[in-house]
């Protein structure tokens, strides 16, 4: 579906359904140089089992238009500003890796907007490798080869995602390369420079879920657990077998996990 | 921290795709001879048949073992996916139906392997779809036969029987100015020769019968998506871009920014034309992927010495193999393929039919058969065979003569073929 925010149209998949903001919202943030079709099993799946889905395309990705924003922080007010735009009241923020970070923030500042979230492959600080910055910048290529390698955990996955026949990293390649140029220097800065971090973290009243990989080489398990401690009584569940492309390799954990956690009271 | 390695093209070809079986620990990739797969529940069951989960459901929209052939054909092609065939030529029908019917057109290259060159010239226009003819290496012919209706360009990487080498970056270039996508047949080349996607095009094809599987036992074809033609900017392709009846009213570019054409191919290609592979011919051809570079290299330096020692014999006319400097593709061949233009090639005896059929009834080793990209080495007289619905117009525009011998070279001793070939050429010449 299409809204606006700022003049700016934003595309938003709505799981195969149309949007109904009288249902329990759910809104998908996708990370760096991503976009909505990351979630496409997830989001389809919550769309067809009495949720109402916004997966969501950042400005300046995939079919949103505009810039993308260089603060988290703008990001989180994005996401209040497309919640105006739906009629959505409130919704349970599922984001992965950048978005993990927009989520938290947006929980932080906007209680009132966000009943619970759930932040996949996250870590704070979100630091970004100074020669994978440096080549984010200079040498696209080279840092969609340095994700890509650290972004997955094993060159087969079962069932792979979307489905059978479909070669994880080829995708995950190929998405990161139709992004426009600039993109990808955007998001990893804008992570990279995110510092308010563990005072959000403090700050969160919604129940919180941390699903990690224990074989991400991204944003490696250990590196939530300062933002784990930090936020009050989030629970912690970490997919032994995964690297940080949760959702492509291990979707059945990553949704069956999702249920359980939206399902709770 | 170092930057990581991507893995080369070797370990791709025994690794992507396949893992020791979580269940049984087997290492090679076992295969799953069944028709279909139980749901854990009712809900996980409407969950598979409306893409919300990844998993099968029935063998002739996935299997296990096809899926480790369909991801590692796709990661040595540099793509996002692929969908094993009952055939290559299945696997060209798949990649037609999906995105052309009635009323449409496409723009096709004339050097053509003879069953394609049936499919588009006498059987698709019976559904509705027609094709324009062109010489390949015309590039103002590819932009000129486009039509409004026109939904695809397709070439051959090396054409047949001539082994025109396709320009793929300028062909390419004007099928996307014309926002279409380029459909390469890569059969010849495999991706150890040459990968397409890498040179602009969108959409591959193989039959995985010839060198994917190398050793002549099984038919098969592999579609591969590349992940890179935007349909919805094309505004061409209603069949991607907009709700589908015919699948939950499933806007497939919406579903998948980088592999709607695949997700369509597979939930109705397969689905509803039904040719599919069968997991014991996937596990043949994935013995073949296996071995490929090592194979390709081994077929490449066959194929040199020969075309060397046949270029020295007096008994031979010409010779079409585009790294000799005769060839009018010697120059672009050298930019798109310096690791050799594969093991398939033809010469022209002296002489006339008789000639060609007493040389090929002469050979020991080599076999007189409709095939090529085998582990033995094959034989074949195409004005007799391959291209024999062809009109004589037809066949000389396709660059064929009564004398052209159409070898495909295997791995057998060098030595050993080239004896054989002698003895064929003396036979040629005592008519």
């Amino acid at each position: 579906m299409e809204l606006h925010v700022a003049g700016e149209k934003v595309y938003a998949y709505a799981g195969g359904k149309s949007f109904d903001p009288a249902l329990p919202t759910v809104v998908f943030i996708h990370g760096g140089e991503q976009d909505h079709s990351v979630w496409a099993l997830q989001s389809r799946y919550l769309a067809h089992h009495g949720f109402g889905v916004l997966a969501l395309d950042l400005p300046g990705h995939g079919r949103s238009g505009g810039a993308p924003l260089k603060r988290i922080e703008d990001m989180a007010n994005w996401i209040v500003a497309v919640l105006d735009a739906a009629g959505a009241k409130s919704a349970a923020l599922i984001g992965h890796s950048m978005g993990s970070l927009i989520a938290l923030e947006t929980a932080a500042r906007f209680p009132q907007r966000v009943s619970r979230m759930a932040l996949l492959g996250t870590a704070f600080p979100m630091r970004v490798a100074p020669e994978l910055l440096e080549a984010t910048r200079k040498n696209e290529p080279a840092a969609h080869d340095m994700i890509n390698v650290w972004s997955h955990s094993a060159y087969a996955h079962y069932p792979s995602n979307p489905g059978p026949g479909f070669w994880v990293p080829g995708g995950n390649l190929r998405l990161m390369q139709r992004q426009k140029a600039g993109v990808l220097h955007a998001d990893f800065a804008a992570c990279n420079n995110y510092a308010a971090g563990l005072e959000r973290a403090a700050q969160v009243k919604c129940p919180t879920l941390l699903l990690l990989g224990r074989r991400d080489a991204m944003t490696p398990a250990r590196a939530a657990q300062d933002i784990a401690k930090a936020i009050p009584s989030a629970k912690v569940v970490t997919i032994e077998d995964s690297g940080h492309n949760l959702m492509a390799e291990k979707p059945d954990e990553v949704l069956d996990t999702l249920v359980a956690f939206l399902q709770v009271a | 921290m170092a930057a990581p390695r991507t893995l080369q093209f070797d370990t791709l070809s025994l690794h992507a795709g396949q893992r020791p079986d979580p269940v049984t620990g087997a290492r090679a990739t076992p295969i799953y001879f069944t028709t279909s797969f139980v749901f854990r529940d009712a809900d996980h069951a409407a969950a598979l048949f409306n893409m919300e989960r990844g998993g099968h459901v029935y063998s002739r929209i996935s299997n296990p073992t096809n899926a480790v052939l369909e991801e590692r054909v796709a990661a040595l092609e540099g793509g996002v996916g692929g969908i094993a065939t009952a055939s290559g030529q299945a696997a060209l029908h798949l990649a037609i139906a999906t995105i052309a019917g009635h009323g449409s057109h496409i723009v096709a290259s004339r050097a053509l392997y003879g069953g394609s060159h049936n499919l588009l010239s006498y059987t698709l226009p019976r559904f509705g779809i027609e094709t324009t003819f062109i010489n390949p290496r015309d590039l103002n012919a590819w932009k000129t036969a486009i039509r409004p209706n026109t939904k695809l360009l397709f070439g051959e990487t090396l054409g047949n029987p001539g082994l025109d080498v396709l320009d793929i970056s300028s062909v390419a270039a004007i099928a996307h100015e014309a926002r279409l996508p380029l459909l390469v047949d890569s059969t010849f080349t495999t991706p150890y020769l040459l990968r397409p996607f890498d040179h602009g095009a969108d959409l591959i094809y193989h039959s995985a019968t010839k060198f994917l599987g190398g050793h002549g036992v099984a038919i098969g074809g592999v579609l591969v998506d590349g992940g890179t033609f935007d349909w919805e900017a094309s505004g061409k392709f209603p069949e991607l871009t907009e709700p589908y009846a015919g699948f939950h009213g499933m806007d497939f570019q919406e579903e998948s920014t980088v592999a709607a054409f695949l997700l369509r191919a597979r939930r109705e290609g397969l689905r509803d034309f039904g040719a599919c592979m069968s997991p014991a011919t996937a596990f043949q051809i994935l013995q073949g992927v296996e071995t490929l570079p090592l194979r390709m290299q081994r077929h490449v330096e066959n194929t040199r010495k020969i075309v060397d020692y046949l270029g020295k014999q007096t008994g031979v006319e010409s010779i079409a193999y585009p790294e000799l400097p005769s060839h009018p593709d010697y120059q672009l061949a050298k930019r798109l393929l310096p690791r050799g233009c594969g093991a398939v090639f033809s010469f022209n005896l002296k002489g006339d039919r008789a000639a060609g059929r007493r040389f090929i009834e002469a050979l020991k080793i080599f076999s007189h058969l409709a095939n090529v990209g085998d582990a033995r080495s094959l034989v074949i007289h195409p004005a007799s065979t391959t291209h024999f619905r062809m009109s004589d117009e037809a066949l000389v525009q396709a660059g064929i003569g009564p004398g052209t011998i159409r070898l495909s070279i295997g791995l057998e001793d060098a030595d050993d073929l080239i004896e054989d070939l002698s003895r064929g050429l003396r036979a040629a010449q005592k008519g």
